[in-house]
């Protein structure tokens, strides 16, 4: 009883920041599917490291537009953090134009891919290249869109008032997955752009 | 006090207090978190407590499901050269027994428990996110109907419940059959990912204050290492067979062997799930065991820490052992030689944990009871399996025993004695708690010599079986090969079986209606969970304890220093649906956390879910495309920003009443 007595502290109530439930579920969320990623790239190793074809099909990746284009990612991810930052210091019209240029820069990523896609000789099912490189790819832009969605979400709340410097956890939780896909980006680039150059 | 309006400030001292039966507080407390009555109700209760048992009932009826499939090819296998089956029969009815019972039984039967009981025996209201809770339940019944409706339809899955390639491909498969196992593997592993989140937050941040990491049972312990893994396995698992499926229906080259697919990544992505998992649906069941046998011993288990240790380490060498299920697929023999120990090793932490049983009932002054017969016999049955694993763990012993019946006896061993016994002894120990009533204890004792005789005469035979060189999965064979006696032997074995679950079950029915009435703790037992009526009110507690100890009800008589918990004296939070969440390792109150009402959207993200899955299988893909769209509604509806849950700021709230 000692014990008890020691707690008569003020608790934040509700949703609040990293001490929500939502917090919580959301890491565990980010590495569960982390770890999809993780099989997806494994099984694109197994299978390249024994492949008999040309690999990639067309010869060496070309990295302007993609690395354009991963810059472009990244920097959304810098303004749903200056979105967040701005919601602390009470700067509502500045979050809420945060949040729309982050949402503006992940639907440029959304159509460059599409157009990298457009650009290939090959489909997902010419070729066992073409299979790992649609499928890892695609899984990725599907996370873009579902990130897209929670962003847009987020911008219609924010635009309804819905939230202050006092409670705001539905911007950080899905803020964390939109920097989680584009984190998990890094990982797909390196994999399929970049280690071509390797051997 | 007036209790019309919720308070809803954003930063509040938790009233302390008591709430006895019948008090104004109380009753306040049944009416913030009874379910309402009706269908309504039924669909959109979010309460742990039903959730749970609605994951026991139906883990049950999927194990009925699977025994009777398994009767009947021991009606197939009795004799030699028999006709009740035809091959193609034979191979569905294998192959669904798996998968049920693997998939449909063994960890939703484990979520049962689990969920009934981590919130009363952690000192919580509820889990961690009740409407994600309800969703898993949701998708796990929708999954089970899906793998099951191409049954009767004579098109189930029929390439055995690892689904090897190339014989699972189109060009050796091409009906639905695989189609419907690898969608609704899928769509399980959905149900399987958010009910083991919800495992894991729930242990992180819904402990009653003062229940540090070391006081939690060892239940606890064991589905939360389960779950921690199935977090990184699942994934494996679910991208296996959406790859199949993709192979099967839109055409790419995963394990397409002409265009230089490799068939063994399949084994490799299906096994690094599968071997975690086959920890995931024992450990769970053997922190049962720790947590029950004790109590029937009248004294704490023998080594909790190294218990709860050994625990985590299994599952940690769980998932550097997936080689062993392809011993002889060609792999160079460094990595068989690496795999084969590390096989070996996990022998070291399981033993561990039988001989702190063994100690428990050796120290201990044991009630021989039906519980405690079932703990007992699971000892025994686990290390029969546990050797036979160490056996087959050697990899020139393993070539020799690969796919014959040796293997088969290996994982019935395992996972009837180290999963089906601990949870039938469970249900006999946690029936009072569930119902109120107690189980007859003639009967109860009856249906475990039935099943314990059963079992062995079953089972074991099938070791001498494989020795004799029979192989798994053949649907029939000729009378001169020398299996004739042991596969009659059991044959009858397996029917003695049934007849002791069946005894269980006339139990569990005579049990509801006619058991004796029972106190809140029966059994004279140290957790929790039977400081709460039997069975527990809708709020499980009427205030949240304040834990001082690992056996709050024996506190008394061990005297284990560090004070006494407060049962009765705790905290009240009752404006709205409010529990108390608290630090992740020592357990200090961190923030009051506002939960859920009952809901329907859990129900119908389920159902849209399920005919994604639906219009993916039938090739409906506009109607694939609208059910999409209504998951996405149903998500945006169920994550909507709510005053009541004070995800955002109420109007009411001014600044200065935040700090009221």
């Amino acid at each position: 009883m000692a014990e008890a007595m020691q707690t008569a502290q003020a608790l934040p109530a509700g949703s609040e920041g990293k001490r929500s439930g939502g917090w919580w579920g959301m890491i565990a969320l980010i590495v569960t599917e982390g770890s999809l990623f993780g099989y997806l790239l494994f099984s694109y190793f197994y299978l390249a490291s024994q492949t008999e074809q040309h690999w990639p099909p067309e010869g060496l990746p070309d990295l302007l537009i993609p690395g354009i284009n991963t810059l472009i990612l990244l920097s959304s991810s810098i303004f749903v953090w200056i979105s967040e930052r701005c919601i602390q210091s009470r700067q509502m019209r500045w979050s809420i134009a945060s949040m729309a240029l982050a949402v503006i820069l992940g639907v440029c990523f959304v159509v460059i891919q599409l157009h990298e896609w457009n650009d290939k000789s090959y489909d997902m099912a010419a070729n066992l290249y073409g299979s790992l490189y649609f499928t890892i790819t695609g899984f990725h832009m599907l996370h873009v869109i579902v990130g897209l969605i929670i962003l847009l979400l987020l911008l219609l709340w924010l635009g309804l008032g819905y939230f202050d410097n006092r409670r705001y956890a539905a911007v950080t939780i899905g803020g964390l997955y939109w920097h989680f896909v584009d984190v998990v980006w890094l990982f797909v680039f390196t994999s399929l752009y970049l280690t071509p150059y390797l051997y | 006090m007036t209790h019309n309006t919720p308070d809803l400030s954003l930063n509040r001292v938790p009233e302390m207090g008591s709430a006895p039966i019948g008090s104004a507080a109380e009753i306040r407390l049944a009416e913030l978190w009874e379910t309402a009555p009706g269908w309504r109700g039924w669909l959109s209760t979010v309460d742990h407590k039903t959730i749970g048992l609605r994951y026991l009932v139906t883990a049950f009826i999927f194990l009925l499901m699977g025994g009777v499939e398994a009767l009947i090819m021991r009606l197939q296998l009795a004799g030699p050269e028999q006709n009740l089956l035809t091959p193609e029969q034979y191979n569905q009815l294998f192959t669904m027994h798996g998968i049920t019972m693997i998939f449909l039984y063994s960890l939703p039967i484990l979520s049962g428990f689990s969920n009934y009981l981590w919130p009363l025996m952690l000192g919580s209201r509820d889990m961690a996110f009740p409407r994600l809770n309800a969703l898993s339940y949701w998708i796990f019944l929708f999954a089970g109907l899906f793998l099951y409706v191409s049954f009767p339809l004579g098109e189930a899955p029929n390439a055995g419940w690892f689904n090897y390639v190339p014989f699972a491909g189109l060009e050796y498969n091409t009906g639905p059959n695989i189609d419907v196992y690898a969608l609704g593997m899928v769509l399980l592993g959905i149900s399987t990912t958010v009910g083991s989140i919800n495992f894991v937050v729930t242990l992180f941040r819904m402990r009653a204050p003062g229940m540090s990491i070391s006081r939690v049972p060892i239940l606890v312990w064991g589905t939360l290492t389960a779950s921690v893994a199935n977090i990184f396995a699942i994934p494996s698992v679910s991208l296996a067979f959406f790859l199949l499926w993709l192979d099967r229906r839109i055409g790419t080259h995963f394990f397409d062997v002409v265009n230089g697919g490799k068939p063994l990544l399949w084994q490799h992505l299906f096994w690094m799930f599968g071997h975690p998992w086959v920890y995931a649906v024992v450990l769970p069941a053997m922190g049962i065991v720790s947590d029950a046998l004790p109590t029937f011993c009248r004294r704490p288990l023998v080594g909790y820490s190294a218990v709860a240790l050994s625990t985590m380490a299994t599952m940690l060498l769980g998932f550097g052992v997936w080689i062993h299920h392809m011993f002889a697929t060609g792999l160079p023999t460094l990595a068989l030689s690496f795999f084969g120990a590390a096989s070996m090793v996990i022998s070291i932490p399981s033993a561990v944990a039988v001989f702190a049983w063994i100690a428990t009932i050796w120290l201990g002054r044991p009630v021989f009871n039906t519980p405690f017969l079932f703990f007992a016999g699971f000892v025994i049955l686990f290390v029969i399996g546990g050797l036979s694993g160490v056996m087959t763990a050697a990899v020139p012993l393993d070539f020799q025993l690969n796919e014959t019946y040796f293997i088969v006896a290996h994982l019935h061993y395992v996972l009837l004695g180290i999963n089906v016994f601990p949870v039938i002894g469970g249900i006999y120990y946690w029936f009072p708690k569930f119902f109120g009533r107690m189980m007859n204890e003639t009967l109860g004792k009856w249906s475990f010599w039935v099943m314990f005789i059963g079992f062995n005469l079953g089972f074991f035979p099938m070791h001498v079986a494989g020795l004799l060189g029979m192989p798994r999965r053949i649907y029939t064979y000729a009378p001169h090969m020398g299996w004739n006696m042991v596969n009659m032997i059991t044959s009858v074995g397996s029917f003695v079986f049934a007849l002791g679950i069946l005894l269980f079950l006339v139990n569990v029915l005579v049990s509801l209606k006619r058991g004796a009435l029972t106190t809140p703790n029966p059994w004279d037992a140290p957790t929790l969970e039977w400081a709460t009526p039997s069975p527990p009110p809708a709020y499980n507690f009427a205030v949240i304890p304040i834990i001082a100890s690992r056996h709050p009800l024996w506190e008394d008589r061990l005297d284990e220093g560090g004070g006494r918990s407060s049962l009765e004296q705790g905290y009240l939070l009752m404006e709205g649906r409010e529990t108390l969440g608290t630090t992740s390792l020592d357990a200090d109150p961190d923030i009051i956390l506002k939960m859920p009402d009952d809901s329907l959207a859990p129900f119908f993200l389920g159902l849209f879910s399920a005919l994604v899955f639906a219009g993916l299988l039938l090739h409906w893909q506009n109607f694939t495309i609208l059910m999409v769209l209504a998951c996405s509604l149903s998500l945006a509806a169920w994550m909507w920003p709510r005053k009541t849950l004070l995800q955002r700021v109420p109007d009411a709230c001014e600044e200065g009443a935040a700090h009221g």
